[in-house]
């Protein structure tokens, strides 16, 4: 049986010196080859594994016959931002684990033909949509990653007068602050916003609810609004040494690195530390995102400390894999207890003590405990904390009567209602930190809710 | 988005106020509250206090002061041009409320943040005594905007060019020993100022509040770098504060955490010098 097609990719000693996309897509030919493997099943067990079941033997059939258009128009039915999906969802959990062909061989990797056809309509120019009809009814969407933006373009396409309002001054979200060039290009992401504006959406930056309006005036002023704040408050871990120069949170490193372009100081104003030794906690995408950009950045040395062995890793594999390529060290098993103190309260190495699994917990996976008299000092001068994230509550301030649960997410039903009367809430806002699918799929949830209540 | 600015003046040497129309932010600003601007595409986000603002005709007050790269440029500008961001009003809003006497502490360009709360003690009914500062008194701002929200208005000047020679904590030391009973004291200026008002009033059971200025990326608590340590715990400057209560504040941390750029702060200065010749008039 016929094996995948590998992913092109830019050297490993080549890209740490540079942020462009690592990742560099398949050629014409090698998605030619790749689409053939497809058996197109009659039962595709791949379409229950994505989550916003788009019909996958239905666009890879469009690209055998070389139909690109039509292909990217089959997966566009319902996924707004195929070129974003087709590059950072986590495939092998998702589509690619349920293809039948995983079972003998290797699964049809769905992600990089999507991507491919993604790409495709990009180059040839995407064309500029039909606007649709008034309804003349108003949707306010609060954030704009991908479950805003999603909600945005569903509600703009049925006709509603939709208005975006953004904190920071891009719009796009984790997409355009936190993942990284080299793994998401922001010019992507631009177009897709860009879109989205076309088929009428108005986009306001610079707009914090929560202060500049509360959630009630939104209520006031729209007929109906959508909540996608995600989960943006980075937790700490609460160990000595945690406020010293040189410890990030990776919310504050990745959102230097790519919204403020600090891997371009001078030219651009805005500075970070790059660092000789930098430590990076955590073992998650967002982990890798981090420590991979401090490479970049030029550091000595990058490890991930992670409290777990290498199999409870819970980044992408292939990640994983680019990380270690790239020279980070993985040093698992290991937590940090304390962050030692230099001159002028900087960073001076992180104290950690080894780990071993014992019994599984709550989540199945073997809880890590600490090995007594293992404490051993690392040198760093860089740490970056990649522990989690949780939904920031400045969108509730001024404004009552939103239920949340105990961690801070807002309680929706399946429909994604929120307890107040025309209100949907989707994505990370709701679910904690999650993915990008995900979130998508909940705000195009929310859009056929708040479509459905606004034709009533 | 642009923001544009409708007035723009030198106070004193190094020290600008600018007018932007922001309707938006001007209609639910309150004092104690500040935004974040950034100049253009390549621009970083800098936080400056609201100074003021008029709802009627949709602007917001900022005054700065020149320190490095971001705020030389932005002196540069002039009315008519316009600014990539402005995002406000951030951060909670001081609580102002009729408590009987209020002494307002302003050192150099932290009299601009002292002025609006000045303002609003006075309008409900407290009693405003404000003591402002500066190195000399041709550094001095808004004495005359001091003067009409105050019930009285005491000056300090380090080298005795006006009023009081010395500093502003002399003055509250002074009025803390009086008669008057004092019920808060608000004090805003560089951090090693607002530290020796904190250490002054400590023996004398008096709240006494600061507003702390660490480095900020965001401004709505998603990134962290403006943690504070305030009696023990962590807080975000940006979303728990500005303000604190003095005595609880870790001034060192602050201090050092402020520091931390020095040297590419330096770096951006002087490439941003290179480009443009210090004394050229383009925008
Ligand atoms: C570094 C990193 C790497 C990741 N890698 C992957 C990956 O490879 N694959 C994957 O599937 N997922 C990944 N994720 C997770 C994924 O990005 C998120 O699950 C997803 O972005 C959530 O989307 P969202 O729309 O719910 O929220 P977000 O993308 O978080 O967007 C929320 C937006 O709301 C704005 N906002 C918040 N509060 C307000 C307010 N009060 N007023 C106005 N605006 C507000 C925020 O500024 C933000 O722009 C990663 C996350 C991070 C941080
Ligand atoms: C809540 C708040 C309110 C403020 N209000 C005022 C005000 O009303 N008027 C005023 O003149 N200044 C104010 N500041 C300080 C002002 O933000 C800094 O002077 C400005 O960022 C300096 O930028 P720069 O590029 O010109 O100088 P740089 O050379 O970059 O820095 C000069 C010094 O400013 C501080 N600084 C640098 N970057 C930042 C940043 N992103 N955020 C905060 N501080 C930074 C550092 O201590 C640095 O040493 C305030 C700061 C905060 C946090
Ligand atoms: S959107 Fe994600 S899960 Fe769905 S088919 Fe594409 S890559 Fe697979
Ligand atoms: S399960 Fe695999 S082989 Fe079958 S249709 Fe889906 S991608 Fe093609
Ligand atoms: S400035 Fe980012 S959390 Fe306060």
């Amino acid at each position: 049986m016929s094996i995948t097609q590998e992913m092109p990719e830019q050297p490993a000693d080549e890209r740490i010196h540079n942020f462009e996309e690592v990742a560099l897509g398949y050629t014409e030919d090698q998605a030619m080859l790749e689409a053939e493997r497809c058996l197109e099943c009659k039962k595709p067990k791949c379409v229950e594994g994505c989550p916003v079941n788009i019909d996958i033997p239905g666009f890879v059939s469009k690209m055998k016959e070389g139909n690109f258009e039509e292909a990217i128009g089959v997966i566009k039915k319902t996924n707004t931002l195929p070129a974003v999906c087709g590059r950072v969802c986590p495939q092998e959990e998702q589509c690619e684990k349920l293809c039948i062909l995983g079972k003998k061989s290797e699964p049809i990797s769905i992600g990089r033909l999507e991507r491919f056809c993604a790409d495709r309509e990009r180059e040839a120019g995407v064309k500029d949509p039909v606007v649709a009809e008034p309804t003349g009814k108003k949707v306010a969407i609060v954030g704009t990653g991908p479950a805003g933006l999603t909600a945005a373009s569903d509600l703009a396409k049925a006709g509603h007068s939709v208005t975006m309002f953004e904190a920071l001054h891009e719009a796009g979200g984790v997409l355009i602050y936190g993942i990284p060039e080299f793994r998401l290009p922001k010019a992507i992401v631009k177009e897709e916003v860009e879109y989205i504006m076309k088929l009428g959406a108005e986009l306001k930056v610079d707009y914090v609810i929560g202060r500049i309006k509360t959630l009630d005036q939104l209520e006031d002023e729209f007929d109906a609004v959508f909540l996608g704040t995600g989960a943006g408050l980075p937790k700490f871990m609460g160990i000595e040494g945690e406020n010293l120069n040189g410890v990030y949170s990776a919310n504050e490193f990745l959102t230097r690195v790519n919204l403020m372009k600090a891997y371009r100081f001078p030219e651009s104003d805005t500075p970070i530390k790059r660092g000789s030794h930098v430590i990076v906690v955590g073992g998650g995408n967002v982990a890798m995102d981090a420590a991979r950009s401090a490479r970049r950045l030029g550091a000595d040395e990058v490890s991930i400390v992670y409290r777990r062995s290498d199999d409870e890793l819970p980044a992408r594999r292939e990640e994983i894999e680019h990380a270690k390529e790239e020279g980070i060290i993985f040093r698992l098993l290991n937590n940090p207890v304390r962050i030692l103190e230099g001159e002028n309260m900087s960073v001076n190495g992180v104290e950690c003590i080894k780990m071993e699994l014992g019994e599984p917990d709550e989540s199945g996976r073997r809880r890590p405990v600490a090995v007594d008299g293992s404490e051993h000092v690392i040198d760093a001068d860089i740490v970056i904390i990649a522990i989690g994230t949780s939904p920031n509550p400045i969108i509730f301030d001024g404004s009552k009567g939103l239920e949340v649960t105990p961690w801070g997410t807002i309680v929706v039903n399946e429909a994604g209602v929120t307890s107040l009367e025309g209100v949907c809430a989707g994505g990370d806002a709701v679910t904690g930190a999650a993915t990008v699918i995900s979130a998508m799929g909940a705000g195009k949830q929310a859009a056929e809710t708040i479509n459905d209540y606004l034709s009533k | 988005m642009a923001y544009k600015i409708v007035e723009k003046r030198q106070l004193v040497p190094d020290v600008h106020l600018m007018n932007i129309e922001a309707p938006d932010v001007a209609a639910a600003a309150k004092p104690g509250q500040f935004i974040i601007l950034r100049i253009d595409e390549e621009g970083e986000r800098i936080p400056l206090t609201i100074a003021d603002y008029d709802v009627d005709e949709g602007f917001v007050t900022i005054i700065f002061q020149e320190m490095g790269k971001t705020t030389k440029q932005l002196a540069k500008m002039a009315a008519g041009d316009e600014l990539q961001d402005f995002v406000g009003p951030l951060g909670k809003a001081s609580e102002i409320e009729k408590i009987g006497t209020v002494v307002l502490v302003g050192g150099g360009v932290g009299i601009a943040p002292v002025y609006p709360q000045a303002r609003a003690y006075r309008e409900i009914g407290n009693k405003v005594i404000s003591i402002i500062g500066a190195r000399n008194e041709s550094l001095l701002i808004l004495e005359d905007e001091m003067n009409a929200v105050s019930d009285e208005l005491l000056v300090a000047t380090d080298d005795g060019s006006k009023g009081h020679h010395g500093f502003v904590t002399d003055l509250v030391k002074e009025l803390l020993d009086g008669d008057e009973k004092i019920d808060r004291i608000v004090a805003i200026g560089p951090p090693i100022m607002m530290r020796a008002v904190a250490g002054v009033t400590d023996p004398y059971d008096v709240e006494t509040i600061v507003s702390l200025n660490p480095i900020m990326v965001d401004g709505t608590g998603m990134c962290g770098g403006c943690r504070v340590n305030i009696g023990g715990e962590t807080k975000f400057a940006c979303v728990d504060g500005p303000e604190f209560n003095a005595k609880d504040v870790d001034f060192n941390l602050l201090m050092s955490r402020l520091s931390l750029y020095r040297k590419e702060e330096m770096e951006s200065l002087e490439t941003y010098k290179k480009g443009c010749g210090d004394d050229c008039k383009c925008q």
